[in-house]
């Protein structure tokens, strides 16, 4: 039942022995040895394992590996890269600033939801360069935080979209007017 | 150094490094000293090669120098997510006069690490001091050193970097690294120790002094934590990372839900192996009543476990149901014991001016890690290496010692973080069921528990059911407090552990079973001045409920709901403000001072509870609570005082209650990285809101039904309050511990917000919205009477 699948993962191609049902989760885990996206409840309730397919986030512990060949994959390894071509930013930056936020706040704790809080708060701030505290709580309500981080989540996602802001101003970052509401 | 003399479990120790991945700093030091080292100057030197823990009382056990002038740490005390290994690491840099880079820790390993346990917030109180004491002593050894090498007397030198210079010549000076010249320190000291948490007086009129700590330069610091850019960059290893060449991955196939705990025995009727015939990739594997499947690939471990058909021997009908909880503690055969009892507290009662007589609620609740517990085990006929998650390495060493039945100095434990685990999570029974696993099959397992199997079969915090009875005078002065407790005993044995031994249920009944953690004691109530007290336990038999285990803050949120409720509703029966209430019956300056911080941080305005309603659909209020976590066996000690005033929103129509704004003060002694303690802070603030409104496990008269996120609800980011975190510093108390007393504060003020925005008082938590309306809608006709 195994077959051979393509992926495109972080900008690069991989081919992958897996039956076609099997969740990408353990595709990404296992076969790509990723540490991005976690395992943290197979229902697609939590979070942990997000990924973004062609920038939107999806669950990769209930998506079939089968339903994303064809499409490009990013985790958190390729967040920085993915940020870098599509806001056309040269050269690429080491960290993504939600990731550069997420540091300055101190905001993990124990850090095993930060990957799905990342690539969550990735997609909103590429889809709405400057969101209002509504959005953001509307947004991420699906990435569960059990250590109870959340105010320090929002801090970070709002200090990020004030420094994508004014590297834009600043000309740091350059052709971002058309891409930033994606 | 031949390999020969470090005999490794399952591996030759340089594959064991390979595979694992594991590198300690400083190895290569204590290899090159352990191979010149006189025999019988064993433990430290050895560090890596042989069972520990180390001796304690030999500086070496914690601290190691190396050629470059940095030093490591080897304190068993594990990163849980809550920063703890920084704080150590600031204690010891601070103690050797080193700067904070220069200080690295190691993963904790029993053949590597000091005995710690990272529970009851002890890893600043108790791990720190034994830290110092070791590093002073440390820093004595290399100034006795020094001194004898710059010829110049201890007191003239001064130490930067672990550079010691003579303060009045600088050019004479010698590294730390030098002085040791790559040999131990070789050094017995008295070491700190501990009896049931009291820390002992030392015998020895000579330990080393420990630097005053008004000269404090990194202790008291906002040091960020490293593994929080590692954690953000996903690089950070995780327990669930872990793998080992040649690896299964395995699946536990457990009945849905635990059942009665003491009476039901899940024991399996039958395997139907044709079940998982379609997954050639997967095997049984089976021990008595414990069952699961391993497979070289990941997915056919999991379908095989959700596959295969295994036939339960049905649970007894023994659980009184979430519902029918209460009643059924109420009616049970319990065995008291008095607490406290000082003074005549009938008698004052009946001399009250106010008196309130109330019933409080609290549920079972789960430990919920973010992920389900996780383990590889790589067992071989002689030997064991487990890499797990836990709270101690050197307990979950002896649990796997049992269900392996291998000695236990063949047994290597190492710790890797799981996520959150606020106690005793499911990670004993994960490590054991890897290595039970392994050792059936001959090879390394990694066993990942599903969100069901977490959820389903936790040690969860304990239901309590509260009677309280309370008087003030005209004054509004505490006169009497009764307060009478149900609860039941916890533990047992391991699931795991249980379904391979086949063992008959079993429970710890009467006596310790019953633990000092899951009864009220006088150290929850004693921030009140109250002349006559009474604080009786009515402990309940455990067989027929859930089997119950430590949850960040054991009992405390049921305990602060109750009595801060009792006390708020004494002072809406005087006619007080709350906080004005407090500070008339408080005189311990340390709880003023947090209730304090947290009212004015909040701008409180003083004004008598429920005594501004709102006609409105949608209603806010406040409400004030104090908590600690309390310590029964070292009273007065290591207390951490805390205070919270909580803004809520009440929507009447739908019954949904947010927590809008917590503002939270913790006095938790010498805080030694504020940054750190505020982080807790904002965390408990939000766990808090969720136990307060969220959290309660649900089971029937079989099992336990709420396994997974829908049926066990959790605070989730649109409902979170803001949180305002003020760290009360107290340069010279003891550091008393900063995970869990907010969280009883916060509980504690929400239902007291609660009541000031609707003038209904609930008294059973969480205040989900079925019971917020069925509250709402018995008391619609008589506004402010209590429900």
């Amino acid at each position: 039942m195994a077959n051979e699948l393509q992926l495109r993962v972080n900008g690069r191609m991989w081919t992958v022995t897996a039956s076609p049902d099997t969740p990408l989760l353990y595709v990404l885990t296992d076969d790509l040895a990723l540490k991005g996206p976690r395992f943290g409840c197979g229902l697609g309730q939590c979070g942990c394992c997000s990924v973004l397919a062609d920038g939107v986030e999806i669950r990769s512990c209930i998506t079939p590996t089968s339903r994303v060949v064809g499409k490009s994959l990013t985790t958190l390894e390729g967040l920085p890269a993915y940020y870098a071509a599509r806001m056309k930013v040269t050269p690429a930056p080491e960290l993504h600033p939600l990731q550069d936020a997420m540091i300055a706040e101190q905001a993990a704790q124990c850090g095993y939801c930060y990957n799905g809080q990342i690539i969550k708060g990735a997609e909103l701030l590429f889809r709405t360069a400057e969101p209002t505290e509504t959005q953001i709580r509307s947004a991420m309500n699906g990435h569960i935080c059990r250590c109870g981080t959340y105010p320090r989540i929002m801090s970070a996602i709002q200090r990020a979209a004030r420094a994508i802001a004014s590297s834009k101003r600043t000309g740091a970052l350059s052709g971002t007017k058309e891409v930033t509401h994606v | 150094m031949s390999e020969g003399a470090n005999d490794q479990p399952g591996l030759a120790r340089r594959e064991f490094l390979k595979t694992t991945g594991v590198v300690f700093v400083g190895l290569s030091v204590a290899e090159g000293v352990g191979a010149q080292a006189p025999a019988g100057d064993a433990s430290a030197v050895q560090r890596g090669l042989v069972s520990g823990p180390p001796d304690p009382a030999q500086v070496d056990s914690y601290i190691a120098i190396h050629p470059d002038n940095t030093a490591t740490i080897f304190a068993g005390y594990v990163e849980l997510g809550q920063g703890g290994p920084t704080a150590l690491r600031q204690v010891a840099a601070e103690e050797l006069g080193l700067d904070l880079a220069q200080v690295k820790d190691v993963r904790a390993d029993t053949f590597v690490s000091t005995n710690g346990f990272t529970a009851a917030s002890r890893t600043a109180g108790i791990g720190g001091t034994e830290l110092r004491a070791a590093a002073a002593e440390a820093r004595r050894v290399l100034l006795e050193l020094a001194s004898e090498r710059l010829k110049a007397p201890a007191g003239d030198l001064i130490v930067a970097k672990g550079v010691v210079s003579v303060r009045s010549d600088p050019q004479r000076s010698v590294t730390y690294a030098d002085l040791l010249g790559g040999k131990p320190f070789n050094r017995k000291y008295e070491p700190v120790s501990y009896t049931g948490g009291i820390e002992l007086p030392r015998k020895s009129r000579d330990n080393a002094i420990p630097r005053r700590r008004d000269d404090y330069r990194i202790v008291g610091t906002r040091v960020p934590r490293p593994d929080i850019a590692e954690k953000v960059r996903g690089t950070y290893e995780y327990v669930q990372h872990v793998r080992l060449p040649g690896m299964l991955h395995g699946r536990v196939v457990w009945p849905r839900g635990q059942g009665a705990h003491g009476v039901s025995n899940p024991t399996v009727a039958g395997v139907d192996e044709a079940s998982i015939k379609g997954i050639p990739g997967a095997r049984i594997v089976r021990r008595r009543n414990f069952v699961g499947v391993v497979a070289e690939r990941e997915w056919d471990a999991v379908r095989a476990a959700r596959q295969l058909k295994v036939t339960w021997e049905p649970f007894a009908q023994a659980l009184p149901g979430h519902e029918g909880l209460f009643d059924s503690f109420r009616a049970a055969k319990t065995n008291d014991a008095t607490d406290t009892a000082t003074g005549d507290v009938n008698a004052a009662l009946s001399r009250g001016v106010h008196v309130v007589s109330a019933t409080y609620r609290g549920p079972y609740q789960s430990h919920g890690t973010m992920a389900p517990n996780c383990a590889v085990a790589d067992v071989t006929k002689d030997a064991a290496l487990v890499m797990c998650s836990d709270q101690g390495i050197y307990q979950t060493r002896n649990g796997v010692a049992r269900v392996t039945g291998l000695p236990i100095d063949k047994i290597r434990v190492q710790y890797y973080a799981g996520s959150n685990t606020y106690g005793s999570s499911c990670y004993r029974d994960a490590a054991q069921a890897a290595a039970i696993m392994s050792q059936e099959v001959g090879k390394p397992v990694r066993l990942q528990f599903s969100r069901e199997d977490e959820f389903g079969w936790d040690n969860y915090g304990p239901a309590h059911l509260a009677d309280l009875r309370a008087a003030v005078d005209a004054s509004g002065k505490l006169v009497a407090f009764e307060y009478q407790a149900w609860g039941h005993a916890g533990g047992g044995m391991d699931t795991a552990m249980q379904l391979a031994f086949g063992a008959a249920p079993q429970i710890n009944q009467a006596g310790g079973g019953f633990g000092a953690l899951f009864q009220v004691h006088v150290s929850q109530t004693d921030m009140y001045d109250v002349p006559n007290r009474l604080i009786v336990n009515r402990r309940v038999l455990g067989s027929g409920y859930l089997r119950t285990g430590a949850l960040r803050a054991p009992m405390d949120p049921s305990v602060f709901f109750a009595q801060e409720g009792v006390m708020d509703e004494l002072a809406h029966a005087a006619r007080l403000d709350p906080c004005e209430f407090r500070t008339r019956n408080i005189s311990h300056p340390r709880w003023l001072g947090v209730l304090e911080a947290a009212t004015d941080a909040a701008k409180w305005t003083p004004r008598v509870a429920a005594s501004e309603l709102s006609a409105g659909r949608v209603v806010h209020g406040r409400g004030i609570g104090l908590g600690t976590h309390h310590l029964p066996q070292n009273q007065g000690d290591r207390v951490t005082f805390a205070a919270a005033v909580v803004d809520v929103e009440v929507n009447k129509d739908n019954g949904i209650v947010v927590a809008t704004h917590v503002y939270a003060a913790m006095d938790c002694g010498l805080a030694i990285n504020p940054g750190i303690v505020e982080s807790q802070i904002v965390g408990m603030s939000n766990h808090g809101a969720s136990l307060a409104l969220k959290e309660e496990v649900q089971f029937n008269r079989t099992n336990v039904t709420s396994v997974d996120w829908n049926t066990y609800q959790t605070l989730r980011f649109r409902e979170h309050p803001a949180v305002t975190a003020i760290v009360v510093q107290q340069l010279h108390e003891k550091s008393s511990g900063a995970g869990e007393e907010v969280l009883p504060a916060v509980v504690a003020a929400i239902g007291n917000a609660f009541f000031d925005a609707t003038g209904v008082r609930i008294r059973e938590y969480p205040l989900t919205p079925r019971r917020v309306l069925a509250a709402l809608k018995s008391t619609r006709r008589a506004p402010g009477r209590s429900a």
